[in-house]
């Protein structure tokens, strides 16, 4: 199979800017992957070009890249299936990360972030028990199948407009050590993973969920680590606030009042009001405030039940 | 075509331009809705993080009400279809999960089976509309006018839940604007993120996001840019003007929501489809195409 295969070069040493390399390459079957592709160009090709590789098999994480506009292990993506789809196949390194030359991207930063976290069991006093227990839910959710890539990291909407948030690949590693019943930090952790940077900045893309390739979830463990903080008690952040305000609305009128949200959200801070009065009025002007008082939808009876229910069963 | 329509709280709240546009069009294309008025907040993925198991009450109350009167489930709103799609999937796929929740709804007399499918309303103009009957229907065309596709996250995020689009390649809002006429702008924004969940809290890091693909949509060539989704809507054209000042330029981009898109292709008039409700003026849009013809 014949395929197309541009790459991105790039040695801030000698380049003024990135450019892409196209390379013809003779595929030999068709289960080759990508990875394979950057070998053979390596060696037929372009003895320059650099990448990172290890294991071949999905479980190291050396080896993600954007490919055809998407992170992904090279090792685990098949060159005959980004032909079938794109064409063409195009390799970028991961992005908000800097490149130190070609695909190869600087990791300190990730590190940085993960070290953060302390990424350690701190074991409450006493124990006896070292060993996990058996019936751990949901086995951590899948976080600790987490490889390390950074794939997630580069995909992040967050991070692409605030480098410092702690990102989805550190935040999952700390849901592994909030959800552990032997962790004696717990509250520790939650207080300062919502802090500046920390678990209310996530904007729930989505991004991380899809291009994760061991089906990690970050965004999913950052979800669980926001519903810890509720629990425990940690309910004075605005996005805590945001949590809290959203439900009581739903429970009370069965939708969303967008009147009240915002207003519920920042009361009682006088500036933090007097900051959404002027886009209040003009959207009052466009006729887009809905009415303060809703009439509750028809079986509201129902809704509050539920939430009742679930508070009782607490 | 019949339906049951779940509006979603925007388009009975700030956006209620949706609404109207929405109800408007699916009548010209001879979908039936039947809408569910007692239907609660998908949760909007909010609920969720408060209480996962609540979620998914609320949201299997919802779908037994269609399962009641034997309707799939029309969404118009971006959110709502990611939430209420992954809550389905859930109840179909976990019996563990739906018992659980039917026990939540029994002292109601309520449980759902599983049998429900929920529908965003750009899915049902492709597939159960069909491309071919909208492209007869126009009475406008969008001739001239370059629009930029917004799809918003929850439409293609976590693409397991959803199914139509490759979510990192997605087709159709391209293949809708091209049908009407008019003609797409390509740009990297189209899949991102608006940044509207953030925007109560964070405001600066919602600007951010939503002004960084309202520029690059403009930076191409965009007279407009058009949204399945109300939230991305409230971020890129309530939010729009302070994303400029953020970025010290003036966006001045209009944000169709989609039915109003279609509704202009359809020969609806702009107190149809309540184009004086946007923040930012859509008259530079309007500009460049020509009157209905009958």
């Amino acid at each position: 199979m014949r395929a197309t295969v541009q790459v991105q070069k790039f040695n801030p040493e000698t380049d003024a800017a990135p450019r892409l390399r196209e390379y013809q390459l003779d595929v030999a079957w068709r289960g080759n992957t990508v990875l394979d592709a950057l070998f053979q160009i390596k060696h037929e090709l372009d003895g320059s070009l650099t990448f990172r590789a290890s294991c071949r098999s999905a479980i190291c994480g050396s080896c993600p890249m954007v490919i055809n506009g998407r992170e992904r292990l090279a090792c685990q993506t098949l060159v005959a299936d980004e032909i079938d789809r794109c064409g063409r196949i195009e390799v970028r390194p991961l992005r908000q990360m800097r490149v130190i030359k070609d695909l190869a991207v600087e990791l300190d930063p990730f590190w940085g972030k993960v070290r953060a976290i302390t990424p350690y069991l701190t074991p409450k006093p006493n124990r006896d028990a070292v060993a996990l227990p058996q019936d751990v839910e949901g086995g951590f959710h899948n976080v600790d199948a987490c490889i390390m890539c950074g794939a997630c990291v580069s995909a992040c909407s967050s991070l692409e407009v605030s480098p410092g948030f702690l990102g989805p690949a550190a935040l999952a590693k700390a849901y592994r050590f909030v959800a552990d019943p032997r962790e004696g930090r717990t509250r520790d952790r939650l207080e300062s993973l919502g802090g500046e940077h920390g678990i209310w900045d996530c904007v729930r893309c989505n991004f991380c969920v899809e291009v994760c390739p061991k089906d990690v979830k970050p965004m999913e463990a950052i979800i669980r680590l926001r519903r810890e903080a509720l629990r425990e008690g940690l309910t004075d952040h605005p996005g805590a606030r945001h949590i809290t305000t959203f439900m009581a609305i739903v429970r009370r009128e069965g939708r969303l009042n967008e009147a009240r949200m915002p207003v519920a959200m920042v009361w009682p801070n006088l500036r933090r009001m007097l900051a959404i009065v002027p886009l209040g009025i003009r959207m009052f002007l466009k006729g887009k405030v809905p009415a303060w008082f809703h009439r509750p939808i028809p079986g509201i009876r129902e809704i509050r039940r539920l939430f009742d229910a679930r508070e009782t069963s607490k | 075509m019949k339906y049951a329509f779940y509006t979603g709280c925007a388009a009975k709240g700030a956006c209620p331009e949706l609404y109207q546009s929405a109800v408007k069009v699916a009548k010209l294309l001879g979908i039936e809705l039947d809408e569910m008025t007692s239907a609660a907040c998908c949760g909007a993925g909010v609920v969720r993080e408060g209480d996962a198991d609540l979620s998914l009450a609320i949201n299997a109350r919802t779908f037994a009400q269609a399962e009641a009167k034997g309707l799939p489930v029309l969404t118009i709103c971006g959110t709502c279809q990611g939430v209420l799609a992954n809550a389905n999937k859930t109840l179909k796929e976990d019996p563990a999960a739906r018992d659980r929740v039917n026990a939540m709804l029994a002292p109601d007399g309520i449980a759902y089976r599983g049998t429900v499918d929920v529908k965003h309303f750009l899915w049902v103009l492709i597939q159960d509309v069909g491309l071919s009957k909208l492209r007869q229907a126009v009475k406008r065309s969008l001739a001239g006018l370059r629009v930029a596709p917004f799809y918003g996250c929850y439409i293609l995020r976590p693409s397991k839940d959803l199914g139509l689009d490759d979510p990192n390649n997605p087709t159709s809002l391209e293949e809708l604007i091209t049908a009407l006429g008019g003609e797409r702008i390509d740009y990297s924004g189209r899949i991102k993120c608006c940044g509207f969940p953030l925007v109560l809290e964070n405001e600066p890091m919602a600007l951010a996001m939503g002004g960084n693909a309202t520029a690059e949509a403009k930076g191409e060539g965009a007279d407009c840019m058009v949204t399945p989704c109300p939230l991305c809507h409230m971020s890129l054209d309530i939010y729009q003007e302070r994303a400029g000042r953020q970025r010290g330029e003036r966006l001045d981009m209009p944000v169709f929501h989609l039915p109003q898109l279609v509704g202009l292709a359809l020969g609806l008039s702009e107190q149809d489809l309540g184009l004086s409700r946007h923040m930012v003026p859509v008259t530079k849009a309007m500009g460049k195409i020509a009157s209905p013809t009958s």
